[in-house]
This record gives structure tokens, sequence and C-alpha cells, in this order.
């Protein structure tokens, strides 16, 4: 009886009670490079990470060779031959190549009754690896003098020594340049020669279509499209990936936006990460702003509320300018002009979670609470706290004593939200706001926004959730790589016209 | 089939512990309520441990201690440490001493010689807290390695100022400072009486008290929340430094005598101090109040395995192993 080589058959996973996967099944074959490409949440990572023995499946059978295969642990997964290439590479950067390539199993020697690391095999063993794969640098050399497409050969390389059959690739090619990822494509036809299997995970489907043989298109945790390469076209990819009716609920907002422009930005460029942004917010208005990760949306959002710095441009806040000279580092500034921002990790950057509630909605809105001189009124700060938490809902038996961090997620989202809304912001820059919390919070914030913008203040909406643009927005920005690729009106928001903006199309073509 | 619930029900408990601990109004308040047992069961089998005299003596020990200590509990809760303050005290005894003293003071027996003498003790200690913090937060430096050096350094300028003598013949008003009394009460007790009180308002009720604890808590949250880190940080280190000028001044008047050694032994009572009584060495959390217990109960330690007849260094190690259970409890509770 022939079998595949690794087969998923079934495999159901959940979250806390949401479905993730549902009964995933497909082949890869040795000498294979399967594309799996799905949008942001659709399961691709969960899958992986239950083959590669960080996730178990809760329901149905993966098989390696016809042979049942249950990792316990990466380690255990590694050993079968599974290899993992991260997006985040896991290399040593202070540490040579040799060290990186062998740190899992140094060759060791005996040296006066110690056991000691033999340098010489292992710079041997290294240089005939490297010699294999084609690159031709020293493994003394230390990895952090090496560009990231030279990283990721390391990667693949230490994948090769431990015997990889599956190597598995996440977005390889998003910090590489042209010259690297064609030279990584070069590596990746050699290992299908060598019989390795491969699963490609990438946005990229101009990639997807040129390098793999078989095509396995996720949504929502289900296989909905399987077959060869030549059985798919782009545009097909494209539409299985995000082909569904919208299945959230959106509030309803009744007020249009004004003419009167809150915000405006004029050809803003930072080098390597934004490059001539240009656009204008009104009052009134949701403003979304869609793009993948690394397209430069958060960091457009750190730039306007004065985090990081810009070399060129201007942004104009309520008519008045800011220069690439005046603007950096000053939030104090922002905070005065009615900027707000809620970062995309709440955790890191929007909460101390140590500390009680109340200290933490008061934050951000206390300099406008003093009396006299550098006093704290605090009487007048606790009606103020327990107003706008009525007005996020934010149900506390104590918020005095109550630490954040027993919250749940959306109830931590409620409390940012309140600690801006406590500033009477007029322009709200939305990060993620709905990462990671319930349908229920996410309804409330929601509704949260569409008041805001129905007060007359104005909203800039950046989200990885298609469906959260369309259903919130007045108008839609779409980043690719650091520049604003299309800007779409309401009456024009289709999910394919916006995920076509947002994924990446320029490859080295052979 | 019943043995292995209980365990974990066990198990459960012991980790809510510290939660437990600091949830309850009594977690305020334990080490006072050590303080106190500790008192009690030590004068009941100690004679002259209670008499009037000895808990004099404690007070005289207690008070420039927690002088130190209010200006660190600061320095701690915005997520720092000060390692320096014992070379300040040292070094602003002797600038003090040098100015006022009639054996060869720069302004020996001139009028405002004692109003001068002070103003340089108290900018001598603002002055390396600012420079502390300037270094902390312009230069990226850590906070341990900056104050490490600063310590070195001051101490030995200190010693270097009076090629390592004692300076004599301070003005009398000066010394009834750390010495005399208002009426009954000593002027030290008023003197760190006032200045708790002001820390203690400083901290919990104004802007940036309140940033003090936003940037131990989370300085990129803080930052993004518009608090002005940097200044809050730099603020913290000036407070810290100012009130060890505040304890050279005690020190100094109650031993009649500018001393570049004075007060070296303190560091790790003071740190000690404000971590039993429950400020974070991780930052953010801290109470003046909590300082004043935690220095009570070091003091009581110190002073009853002294009168015990105990040397310098078991006491050493007691001090040392109760530092240590503190730590421990502290991170239990922040984990």
């Amino acid at each position: 009886m022939t079998h595949s080589f690794l087969q998923f058959d079934g495999i159901e996973k959940s979250f806390f009670g949401v479905s993730v996967l549902r009964g995933i099944s497909f082949t890869v074959e040795r000498g294979q490079v399967l594309g799996l490409v799905g949008e942001n949440g659709a399961g691709k990572s969960t899958l992986m990470n239950i083959l590669g023995g960080v996730l178990r499946a809760e329901a149905g059978t993966m098989r390696l060779n016809g042979n049942v295969f249950k990792p316990k642990n990466p380690a255990d997964a590694m050993r079968h031959g599974i290899a993992f290439i991260h997006q985040e590479l896991n290399l040593f950067a202070n540490l040579s190549v040799a060290e990186n390539l062998f740190i899992n199993d140094f060759p060791q020697r005996r040296w006066a009754g110690f056991s000691v690391i033999d340098r010489r095999t292992m710079r041997k063993k290294a240089s005939a690896l490297l010699a294999t794969l084609e690159l031709d640098f020293s493994p003394d050399t230390i990895v952090e003098n090496l560009a990231p497409g030279e990283r990721q050969m390391i990667e693949i390389a230490k994948a090769l020594s431990a015997a990889a059959q599956i190597i598995i690739f996440d977005e390889p090619t998003t910090s590489l340049t042209a010259r690297e990822t064609a030279k990584l494509f070069a590596l990746i036809e050699r290992l299908r020669t060598a019989g390795i299997a491969m699963i490609y995970i990438s946005h990229a489907l101009s990639e997807v279509m040129q390098l793999c043989d078989r095509v396995v298109v996720l949504r929502d945790g289900v296989v909905v499209g399987t077959g060869a390469k030549t059985d798919f076209t782009i545009d097909q990819m494209i539409t299985l990936m995000v082909g569904r009716k919208l299945n959230q609920l959106f509030p309803v907002r009744t007020a249009q936006p004004s003419a009167e422009i809150a915000l405006a930005v004029r050809d803003l460029s930072q080098p390597g990460i934004v490059k001539d942004i240009s656009f204008t917010l009104h009052k009134g208005e949701v403003l979304g702003v869609s793009g993948l990760m690394g397209s430069g949306r958060t960091e457009l959002g750190r730039i306007l509320f004065g985090l990081d710095p810009f070399s060129q441009g201007e942004i104009v806040i309520h008519g008045e300018k800011l220069s690439a000279a005046s603007a950096r580092q000053n939030i104090q500034q922002r905070i005065n002009h009615g900027l707000a921002f809620l970062t995309e990790d709440r955790r890191t950057e929007g909460l101390m979670m140590e500390a009680s509630i109340a200290d933490n909605i008061a934050l951000a809105a206390l300099p406008s609470f003093l009396s006299t001189g550098t006093m704290i009124d605090r009487t007048r700060l606790q009606t103020a706290l327990t107003n706008i938490a009525e007005t996020v809902q934010l149900r506390s038996a104590n918020m005095q004593q109550q630490r954040v961090k027993q919250l749940s997620g959306g109830n931590q989202q409620k409390a940012v939200l309140a600690k801006w809304l406590l500033t009477a912001p007029q322009i709200f820059i939305l990060d993620e706001p709905t990462r990671g919390i319930d349908v229920g919070a996410k309804y409330e914030i929601y509704r949260l926004i569409n008041e805001l913008a129905e007060r007359g203040a104005s909203v800039l909406l950046i989200s990885s959730e298609i469906e959260e643009l369309i259903g919130m927005c007045d108008r839609l920005l779409v980043m690719r790589q650091g520049e604003i690729t299309d800007c779409i009106g309401r009456e024009d928001f289709a999910q394919e016209r916006i995920l076509r903006g947002a994924l990446q199309t320029s490859v080295p073509q052979r | 089939m019943e043995e292995p619930l209980q365990k974990t029900k066990a198990a459960t408990w012991l980790s809510d512990l510290p939660s437990l601990m600091r949830q309850s109004q009594f977690s305020q308040y334990w080490v006072l309520l050590l303080s106190v047992v500790y008192f009690l069961i030590f004068a009941s089998f100690t004679p002259g441990f209670a008499a009037p005299e000895n808990i004099g003596n404690i007070f005289a020990n207690l008070l420039p201690l927690l002088v130190v200590a209010i200006g660190q509990t600061f320095v701690l809760i915005a997520g720092g440490i000060d390692l320096s303050v014992t070379s300040i005290i040292g070094l602003s005894s002797v600038s003090g001493a040098l100015v006022m003293s009639s054996d060869g003071g720069w302004l020996a027996g001139k009028p405002g010689a004692m109003i001068v003498g002070v103003m340089t003790m108290l900018a001598i200690g603002a002055l390396v807290g600012c420079f502390n913090g300037l270094a902390i937060t312009w230069l990226k430096m850590p906070a341990f390695i900056v104050t490490l050096t600063t310590m070195m350094f001051f101490s030995g300028l200190a010693i270097w100022l009076t090629k390592s003598k004692t300076i004599y013949n301070l003005p009398s008003a000066f010394n009834a400072i750390g010495k005399g009394s208002l009426l009954v009460i000593p002027n030290a007790l008023l003197v760190t009486i006032a200045l708790a009180f002001v820390a203690h308002i400083l901290l919990s009720r104004t802007l940036h008290g309140r940033w003090i604890y936003a940037v131990g808590h989370n300085v990129k949250a803080a930052q993004v929340s518009g608090v002005r880190v940097n200044v809050t940080v730099t603020l913290a280190y000036v407070v810290c430094g100012f009130c060890a000028a505040v304890a050279a001044i005690l020190y100094t008047g109650r031993m009649e005598t500018g001393s570049p050694v004075m007060g070296q032994k303190i560091l790790l009572d003071v740190i000690g101090a404000a971590v039993i009584g429950g400020t974070s060495l991780f930052g953010g959390h801290g109470k003046i109040l909590w300082t004043f217990f935690g220095v009570l109960f070091i003091t009581l330690i110190d002073n009853s395995l002294n009168m015990l007849g105990l040397s310098y260094f078991t006491i050493m190690m007691v001090k040392g192993g109760v530092i240590l259970l503190s730590a421990l409890l502290d991170r239990l509770q922040t984990k």
C-alpha cells in the first residue's frame, strides 16, 4: 500500500470553546512544496504549531510515513525531522555561525578528563554544511554581522544539520531583499530535488504561484480549497480566502463626517518605515487603516502621536503645523492638541497591570485635574472617574483597590479607552482596539467609536480585521511596505480590493 | 481519589497567600504589628530594653535612618535604586563643616555662616541626586552602575577634601538641630516628621508623585500616556539626594563634627528598611508610612541584638536574613 509522506486527517482544535481548526485534511509528499495560504487568523499558525509539537490536536490524526505522529513537544517533533523556520529567527546574534548551527548538540571531546567543545570538528562540520548550501561565509562569522537573508540561510542550514525531513517556512521573504529572495528560492529548488518536503506559508500569493506544487487555502479553520497550483489563479485564491458573509454585528451610525479637516498629513516620510504618506481626517469621520503586519500601519500611528520621529513632511492638527523638527517625542503636546493613542499591545504599552483601575484611568488626564499648583483635586478626579467608568460600562466593585490585571481582556481594553476618553480627545488613534477580546466587549467598543464620531471627534482605526474596517469606517486607507496603496470610500468597500492592496505582489520574476 | 484533590487545594492556598496578604487591610500594618510584638517579647526578658534611655536611643538612631529611607523610597517606587546616599551624607557633612567650622571654616565666625552651611549641605545632596538622575535618564545608564560609581567618587572626594580628618567646632545653633529639643520634643523628631509629611503629600497627592508610581509600574505605558519620564525619574533622585543631605544635618549636629565617613554603614539598612516595609524593588509600590514601619523594625532588631551583646557580625547576619525574607516576599507578590 502506498501512503503519503505527511498526512493530516480530520484535525480539530479549539481555544476556550472557540473552534479554530475543523476537519483539516491534506497531504504533503517528499520533494514537494505545499503553499498554505489564508487571512490572519485563518488557522495557519495553529495548524503548524500542532505539526511542530507546540500544540496538541483535539481530534484527528497526523501520519508521518504512514505511522501515527503525535509529537509530545517541539523537541520531539524535531527528532522526527520537522523544522520550523520562524518569521522571527531564533538565532543567537552574539554567537558565531558554527556555534548557532550546533547549539543543541555541540561536538565534544575529552580534555584532561573533562568534556569540552571540539571546536575543530565543529568548524569542519559547519564548513561542509555551508558548502552544500553554497553559502560563502566563514563559520566563525558572528551572526549579528550577517544580513537578514543570510541569517535565514543559517536557520535552514541548522534544520538540515538536524536531518530535517519537513521544513516549514513562515513568511520567509518579508524581511528579504529581492536578491536574497531569489537566493532562497534557488535553495528551495535544491531542497526539493533532495527530496525534502516543504510547507510554505505566505501572504505573497505570486511567490506561492511561483514556488509551490500544490496549494491549500484555509479560511476560518476550514480547508476551502486544495489542489495543484495549475488549478488556481491568484484571483481565485483571494476570493477563496475572503469568501464569507459579514457575520459580525456593527452598531449603526447615523451621523455623517463634516467637511472640516481635523488632521492633515502631507508627504510624511521616515526612511525604512513610511514613505510619502498623505491623507486628511475630517471631523466626525472614522478613517480605517488596513495592511499586513509590518506594512507601517502601527508605525504611522506612533509617528502621528509623537512616539517615533519622522524626517520629512508635515502633520497639521487643527490647522497647527508640526514639522519634522518640532514634532519629535512630545506626547504631552499631542495630548494638549486633543490626540489620543490606544496602542496595539495593551499589556506592555497601554496599562500598568499591577496598578489599580483608578490609577490607570486617571494617568493621561492627570494634568487637567490639578487644583493648587501641582496638587491633584481628588474629589473632582473621583467624580470624573466614576462617570467615565459608567460611559464605557466598566463595572468594578472597587476601582481604587482592584488591579487591572484581574480584569478580563475586554474590560482591560475598556480601561485604556476610559483613560483616553478622560482627556476628551478630538483625534483618537486606535490600533487594533478589539484584539483578543470577546464579541460582547467588541460591540461595546464599536458603539463607543460611533459615539465619539457622532460627537464630532475623528477616529483613525488601524486594524487587521477587514470585516471590522468595513463595518466601522467611512473611508479606508490601505498600506503596503510603508506606503498608502489605495484609498477606498465606503461605497466601494470590498474585501477583495482591500486584500489586493495589502498583499505584496512584487517578486523577482524569472 | 481524595488525596490529589486536597493537594491542589493546599497548593492554591499557598499561591494565593501573597495576594491575600496584599489585599487585606492587615497587610498595610503587619510590619508595625510585628515590631510591636517583637518589642513586647524582647522587653519582657531583657531588663533595660524598655527603659526611657534606651527608647530615646532607639529613636536617635531611627530618625536619620528614616530620613534617608524616605528619599530611597521615592527612587525605589520609580523603579530605580540609589547606592550613593551614604556618600552624599559624608560629602554633605564635611562640606557644611568646612563652611561653618569656627576652626578654619570658610565663613568662620561670620554672621549667617550657619545658614550658608545648611544651604550648602542641602544643595550638595540635591545636586548629586540631580547628576544621578540625569545620567540614568539622558544617558540611559543603569541606576545601579551610576549610583555605585557616584558613591565611590563622592566618598573619595569627601575624604580628599578633609585629608581624612574630622572637623570640629561647629556653631552650636547648628548642633542644636540634631541634638537639642523644643520644650520636650527633640528637634530631630520635628524635622523628620515635617519631612515625612511633605514626602507623603508629594507622593500621594501631587501630579509628579503619581507620575513616579506610573514610571515604576510601566515606563512604556507612562510615556504613551504623556508622563514626562525623564523629568519624573530625575526628580525622584533629587528628592533622594536632598533627604540624604537632611540626614547629614541631623548626624553632623548630633556628633558635633563633620566627618567624611559619616553614615557609611547604613546603606543596606536604608534599602532593607524600605523593602521590609513593603516598597517593591521592582517599582510601582511603596508608601512613606510603610518605610517608617520598616525602619522601626530594623532599628529594633539592631538595638535589641546589641543589648544582648551579640557581635557586629552576628547582627549583620540576622539583618541580612530578614531583608532577604522581605525581598522574597516582594518577589512572590509581584510575580
